[in-house]
Parts: structure tokens; sequence; C-alpha cells
């Protein structure tokens, strides 16, 4: 009789089991807290699931800000399979929103579709141009992209600051003393089509068709398989003739893309105008970061990544239910998804003892019986290496 | 503007950058690189500023942060060290984690009414060297001149004593270090905890001497980043770190002051009359941090210098490594 623990499936199972483990620990730890600031959890998180899943319109809501943690962890997705860490998501999102803002209140006697189309192209390009600055430092003078991007973020919040303040304020604004660091708002004919009568916009559709798109990318092109390949080991990808340098930018260049694309949805989808409270969080609500850790939950895998970007979604729903419920600070979500990293992070010490296990039975079989029955191990064996 | 009490100015400024960078340092001569020192930053500056405010005694605060932020980082050694994870993601986590609980347990300590400071004072005689005494030795926090005694410390005990040997031979090639019966978790887990107590200093230091006070994330403002853009510039030597963070320290001075006066060296100033044009002055420490990572990533490689050779990898017994 074999031991259900060392079963194939049941191995597999736990894999794919993992996130939601470190969903739970880290809600545990949250609950630790909560109950130091004399919160009841039970109240707490309770509040949580009804903000976030309570009624249709929540779920919308949910749906809303799922969607730019998705497009974010999208570029993530690329980046991070060619092990190029971008951490610039909230700049690139800022630059993008900026550009398709621009074209928005530039061509307002061209049709709705046209615009948008054109919009959200910007979106994407003015992320791409952000996030490849950094791609083309890395590769060709060496410089740590993680630093680069985070740079690039304050730098990109200061833009925004000037820009709403100087040459992008609405005009009728600008009369006024108090100056409200705003564009203007975007006419009607130019937003993405809402599911009425919630704010859940087409964004959200769009965010998911392109995770498909972007595990075909990955897994289903020679692009994508270049910069898996230089990922997971750059020097046998230069011998084997690949172009190392150009993959580290297109990689920071389509990450980068997504994100700004991201910030053009933001802007045509949810908020119509750009406004800046001077923070970067102001304008992203910190999507930028969290589609690093949805990424990151979904495993790196596009398709992972949109239930993750959901459950994140559903936290930063829940946190603002939670606050008005409980009056804990909202930023309490900041700290789980701390958290959720943390157990996502170490959980993948399991995975890597399972895999090294792998590889030492099946040494183990090549020497003794190569027939043998793979996935069926002695324990004697597995005790060796584990 | 008076260019002395810039540079004087500069100089508090630095120290927190300083303590940072060096924290960093020591983290990453041991091989283990911590992403998270803006979250631990945040963290030494809340829980310094707000035992400050609930027991009037500053040194208090300094040690609570310094012991904070260290139990911080022994998250991050756990996952590194032990469970051998990669070391980007578990800082990014320690950001995430470190700014989420300060914010939530520094809710209403931006109210808090005034509170006992850490002291200032001038060092007699010094004071009187032309230049370098007012700048250095006048009216400064007592944490700066900590510093000032620190970075020869530091660079005396990494490079010539037989702690700070162990200490570069489990970054360089742990697995000779293991050999010679170094323990290399204990030490990478030791200088991960130094890495992290010296964040908290740097984090009180801010809350309690060069900008007190606490406004939430603004308190720190990226600084926790910079301090690790500045460890690449310094080449992991703690005495060109302390050239960077004055320098850097002086820079976000002066950009502060650049705005006010309607007239500089006899010229009309624009950053007076087109105040928005500030937001440029603004970009310039992060602008300015690029450039010097250009700088120092291309010197890295034309000297063959740089990184410790194992820095960013676990270690695991008996595989072989490098």
């Amino acid at each position: 009789m074999q031991n259900i623990f060392k079963q194939e499936w049941f191995s597999r199972l736990i894999d794919v089991m993992l996130p939601v483990f470190a969903t739970l620990a880290a809600l545990g730890v949250g609950a630790v807290m909560l109950l130091l600031l004399k919160v009841n959890p039970f109240v707490a998180y309770g509040a949580m699931f009804e903000g976030a899943f309570g009624s249709g319109n929540s779920i919308a809501e949910t749906l809303v800000k799922a969607t730019p943690l998705l497009l974010v962890g999208l570029g993530i997705c690329i980046s991070f399979r060619g092990s190029v860490i971008n951490i610039g998501g909230e700049g690139q999102m800022i630059i993008g929103a900026l550009l398709a803002t621009q074209m928005g209140l530039m061509f307002t006697d061209l049709p709705g579709w046209f615009v948008i189309v054109l919009a959200l192209l910007m979106g994407f390009v003015g992320g791409a141009l952000w996030g490849g600055i950094a791609g083309y430092l890395k590769a060709y003078f060496g410089v740590n992209e993680i630093l680069t991007t985070v740079m690039m973020n304050a730098i990109a919040v200061q833009l925004m600051n000037f820009l709403l303040r100087g040459p992008m304020i609405d005009p009728s604004q600008a009369q006024l003393a108090s100056k409200i660091p705003q564009t203007a708002r975007l006419l009607d004919a130019f937003r993405l089509p809402r599911w009425m009568p919630t704010r859940l916009h087409l964004g959200f559709l769009i965010a998911v068709v392109l995770a498909f798109l972007v595990y075909i990318l990955l897994w289903r092109t020679t692009l994508g398989y270049r910069i898996r390949a230089v990922g997971k080991n750059p020097d046998a990808s230069r011998y084997a003739g690949i172009n190392v340098k150009r993959q580290i930018v297109l990689a920071l260049l389509l990450s980068g893309a997504f994100a700004g694309l991201a910030g053009a949805i933001q802007v045509y989808g949810v908020n119509y105008r750009m406004i800046t409270d001077g923070s970067a969080s102001g304008f992203t609500g910190s999507a930028g970061f969290n589609g690093i850790v949805a990424a990151l939950f979904g495993q790196l895998h596009p398709l992972g990544t949109i239930p993750a970007s959901i459950l994140f979604g559903a936290l930063l729903v829940g946190a603002n239910k939670m606050q008005r419920v409980v009056q804990v600070p909202s930023a309490l979500v900041i700290a789980l998804n701390g958290l959720v990293v943390v157990f996502v992070v170490s959980s993948d010490y399991w995975r890597r003892k399972r895999q090294r296990r792998r590889l030492a039975q099946a040494r183990i079989e090549e020497d003794d019986e190569p027939d043998e029955e793979p996935g069926a191990a002695s324990p004697a064996q597995t005790e060796v290496v584990a | 503007m008076d260019l002395i009490i810039i540079l004087q100015a500069g100089v508090a400024t630095g120290t927190v950058l300083l303590f940072a960078t060096i924290g960093e340092i020591f983290s990453e001569r041991s091989g283990v690189m911590n992403l998270g020192v803006e979250g631990m930053m945040l963290l030494g500056a809340m829980s310094a500023f707000s035992v400050a405010v609930s027991t009037g005694n500053p040194w208090l605060g300094l040690l609570v942060a310094m012991l904070a932020a260290g139990l911080l980082s022994q998250i991050h050694a756990f996952i590194t060290i032990t469970l051998q994870a990669d070391q980007v993601v578990s800082g990014l986590a320690l950001t995430f984690l470190g700014t989420g609980i300060s914010l939530v347990l520094g809710e209403g300590l931006s109210k808090a009414g005034a509170i006992s400071l850490l002291p200032n004072f001038s060092i007699p005689l010094l004071t009187k060297i032309p230049l370098i005494g007012p700048i250095f030795f006048t009216d400064q926090s007592i944490m700066v001149y900590v510093g000032y005694l620190f970075v020869p410390l530091t660079w005396y005990f990494i490079n010539r004593t037989r702690p700070g040997m162990h200490l570069r031979a489990v970054g360089e090639h742990p697995a000779a270090a293991d050999s010679l019966g170094i323990s290399v978790y204990g030490t990478r887990y030791f200088y991960v905890f130094v890495g992290g107590a010296l964040a908290g200093l740097a984090g009180a230091v801010i809350s309690l001497a060069v900008s007190p006070g606490w406004f939430s994330e603004l308190t720190t403002a990226g600084q926790g980043w910079i301090a690790v853009g500045l460890v690449i510039f310094a080449q992991w030597d703690p005495v060109r770190a302390m050239f960077g963070s004055y320098a850097f320290g002086a820079l976000r001075r002066l950009i502060l002051d650049i705005q006010g006066p309607a007239m500089i060296l006899g010229f009309n100033n624009p950053f007076y009359y087109n105040p928005y044009w500030g937001f440029f002055l603004q970009m310039l420490p992060y602008a300015f941090t690029i450039f010097v990572l250009v700088i120092g990533s291309r010197e890295a490689v034309r000297k063959r210098l740089g990184a410790p050779a194992a820095l960013g990898q676990p270690y695991i017994r008996g595989e072989r490594g490098l």
C-alpha cells in the first residue's frame, strides 16, 4: 500500500494548492495583528468578504480593481520569466496614462472608438518607453534594473505633478485661485463601454483576453521562448545564438507596455481624467506594486494571474469596507500583501525540495532498474535525499 | 540661500542614508541582498517616534527602532538563508510588510505634539576650523557625530579584523568559509540583523533628529531605495558610502532651498518665478541615483571589482556552488 503523501497526483495537488495555503497563512498572521489592534478578526474579515463579494455591485468593484492588477501582472509574468525584475509598474502606468489622456484631450473631433484605440495604444507605447529605458541601461551598462525602475517611478510622479499643474491642466481650473491639479474631463464618447449600472468596464475583458495572448506569447512563440531561455540560463542562451541583451530590453519593454496599458485603461474606463494628489498611489492605487504580488501569486503564469488579481482586487475593495466597519486602517492590506508574498516565496522551498528528490530518484532508477515505474519511490530512497 | 547652511543640513540628512547604506553593505557583504530597506526604515522611524511619544525618552525609541527593524529583517533571513528562496522577491515582500505595519500602527501618530528629540550640540574647538567647523561640527545631532566615528570603525572592522574577514569570506566563497569552520548560516543571519538594525536606526534618525515627526510613507520618501543604490555606487565600501550619502543629503537640501529666493548670484531664480518647475528639481535625487548607478556599474566592470561573489545565492551545504 502506497503512502498517499508520496504519490505523484498528491504532490501535484499540493503544488496547485500552495498559494491557497499561503493566503490562509497570511490571513492567519493578519488575524494576530488584528487581535493586537483589539479588533475581532472574524468581524474584520467578514466585513472584508462582504465588501468584496457581498453584492453584484461589489463583485463588479472587485473586478474593476482587479483589472490594473491583472495587466501589470501580465507584464510581470513576462519580465520575471526573463529574470528581469520590473518594479517600475507605478511609473509605467503613469506615463502610459499621461500619453493616453493627451490623445483624448487633443483629438476631440475624431470618432470615439478611434480615439480609444489610439489612446490605449499610446498607453502601451508610453509604458514601453518608460520600462525600456531601464531595460536599455541594464542590457548595455549593466545597471541593476530593480533600482532604475524604482527611481523611474519617482521621476514619473514628478513629471505627472508638473504636467497636471502646468501644460495639461484643466483650462477651467487654470483660472481659479485654488487650482486642482487635474486635466479636463474626457468626452463621453471616449469612455470604455460599461456594464450598467455597475462601474465594470470593457477593460477587464481586454485584460483577460490579453492574459491568453501572453500565454501564447510566452509558450508558443520564438520571442517568448527566447525570453524564457535567457531567464533560465543567459550563458547557455548566448552560446545558442540568442541576443541576450536584446531579450532583456524586450522583456522590460513589454513588461512596461502592459503597465502603461493598465494606466490608460484606468483613465478611459474608470476616472475619465487624470488627477494627482502628489503621490503615485493617488493615481495607481499601488497597482504597479500589487500587480507584482498578483503575478507571483499566480506562479508567474498569465492564466494563474487572472484569479490571483481578482483575489487581490477583492482584498483592496474589502479593506475599504473593513476600514469603515472596524476602523482598521486599510493600509493593513499592504501588510497582508507582504505576508502573502512571504508565504508564497517560502512555499517554494517544498516545491524545490521535492524536485530535488525527484531528480535524485531518477538518478537512482537509472543506476539500478531502468524500467522501474516512475513515482513509486520506496520510503528508503526518499529518506536518503530528504 | 547660504551654501554653508545647505552643506551643514546636507550632512545631517546624509547621515540617514549613511546608516542605511552601511547596514545594507554589511548584509550584502555576507551574501544576502535585502531590498526591504525602505520597509525597515519606515518601521524604525515609526517605532522610534511612537516610543518617544509615549515614554518621552528618545534613546529608548532609538533602541526599539533598531530591535523592531532587526526583527523584521530576520523574516528575510529565514526565507532566504534557511528556506533558500529568492532574495529579490523576499526583499520586496519585506518592503510591503514593513510599510503596511508602519502605516497601520502609525495611524494617528502624525498628530502627536512636540516630543523630546535626540540632542544637538557643537564640538568646542573644532567649530573654529574655517569651512569644516561650521559644516561638520556646529549644532549637529549627536547621531551625525556617531556617523563620523562609525565609518572608520566599519572600514576597520570589515577589512582588518578577524570577524570582518569571516564576513567577507562568507560573502565571497561560502563553501570555503564553511570548510574552515565558519558558520555560514549563522554569519548571514547575524549580518542581516545588523543591516536591519542599522536601517531601523536610520529611520529613527529621521523621525527623532533630522526631520522630526511621522508623515506616513513620506517620512522616508524612497530613501531606503536610494540607500540600496548607493551600495552599488559605494562598491560595498563604507568610506565611499559616506561620500555618496553626504552628497545625496546635500542635494536633497539644495533642492528644498533653491526654490526660496527670488535672486541667485545676481540672476532671476527661474524656480522662484515658475513654481511648477520645482517638480523637475524633485526628480533630481532619483535621476542622480540612476546616473550614479551607471557610473558605479561601469567602474565595476572596468576594475573587475564588484559585488561579493556569492551575493544573491543561497548556500546549500554539500551542493556544488561557485
